[in-house]
């Protein structure tokens, strides 16, 4: 990908927009949002920007409830939970996609480390998922297999 | 935004269906230009002032996202406020009243 002139001040515009946003949400201060690991054009990028370059370990304690075939790239229904202890946050992503982050949960004192969303998928490829756990990220993938790719021309 | 809240026993069960294009800036429109990236940012639920749901999106999130999740310690009756934003700045606040089984 080239990147023009216009492309870069538009992104940097966006992250200064969502910089600006972000300030005026005083209750829970959270980590600045990953938009590097968002726009990430790799999964170990994107994985890099996201968590820094802790250890991974694959794991049986994340469950990924997925289509084996996806007719229709643009809604791949997803279901993640695990059952590691201590988990502090989950990442999905398609490695195939031209970003490969597609979105972050943190798992928060309240709640089930289970979530379920609707996500793009360029092409067959694996969904990985990654459970921040301690110092540690465990990992677990699973294939789908799309017939018609959900990202458009 | 449309939203489900059940309570069960302790948990409560949220299901959100967000009305937005998620446009991934990266398709053109009839005469070839591009579309700019339009894609909800974050998505934010609060019980009691309480944060219980956090994430952040990506543009590899479908259009009109669903979300849904479970969270403890909270029953029928009482409410929930979900909201999210943008990476345009838009953003919208709803609350729920937590619906019983």
């Amino acid at each position: 990908m080239t990147i023009t002139r216009r492309r870069f001040l538009r992104t940097l515009g966006g992250t200064l927009a969502s910089a600006a946003l972000a300030v005026t949400i005083p209750l829970q201060v959270f980590a600045k949002r990953s938009d590097e690991a968002f726009l990430s054009g790799s999964l170990e990028e994107a994985i890099n920007a996201k968590y820094g370059s802790l250890p991974i370990e694959d794991s049986g304690q994340i469950q990924i409830k997925a289509p084996q075939i996806a007719e229709n790239g643009a809604f791949v229904p997803v279901t993640i939970s695990t059952d590691i202890p201590g988990a502090t946050s989950i990442s999905i992503f398609a490695e195939a996609n031209f970003s490969p982050l597609v979105a972050s949960f943190d798992v928060l004192p309240r709640m089930h480390p289970d979530v379920s969303l609707r996500i793009r998928m360029a092409k067959t490829s694996d969904i990985t998922v990654l459970v921040k756990a301690g110092d540690k990220l465990y990992r677990a993938t699973r294939e789908v297999k799309v017939t018609i790719g959900g990202c458009g021309g | 935004m449309k939203v489900k809240a059940v309570a069960k026993g302790d948990a409560v069960s949220v299901k959100m269906l967000i009305k937005h294009p998620m446009e991934m800036g990266r398709r053109k429109d009839a005469e070839g230009n591009l579309i700019p990236a339009h894609y909800i940012t974050e998505v934010t639920v609060k019980y009691n002032g309480e944060i219980v749901f956090h994430s952040e999106l990506g543009p590899g999130v479908s259009m009109d996202p669903y979300l849904a999740f479970t969270f403890d310690g909270a029953k029928a009756g009482e409410s929930i406020s979900l909201s999210w934003m943008d990476n345009k700045g838009q953003s919208e606040r709803v609350d729920a009243i937590i619906g019983g089984t």
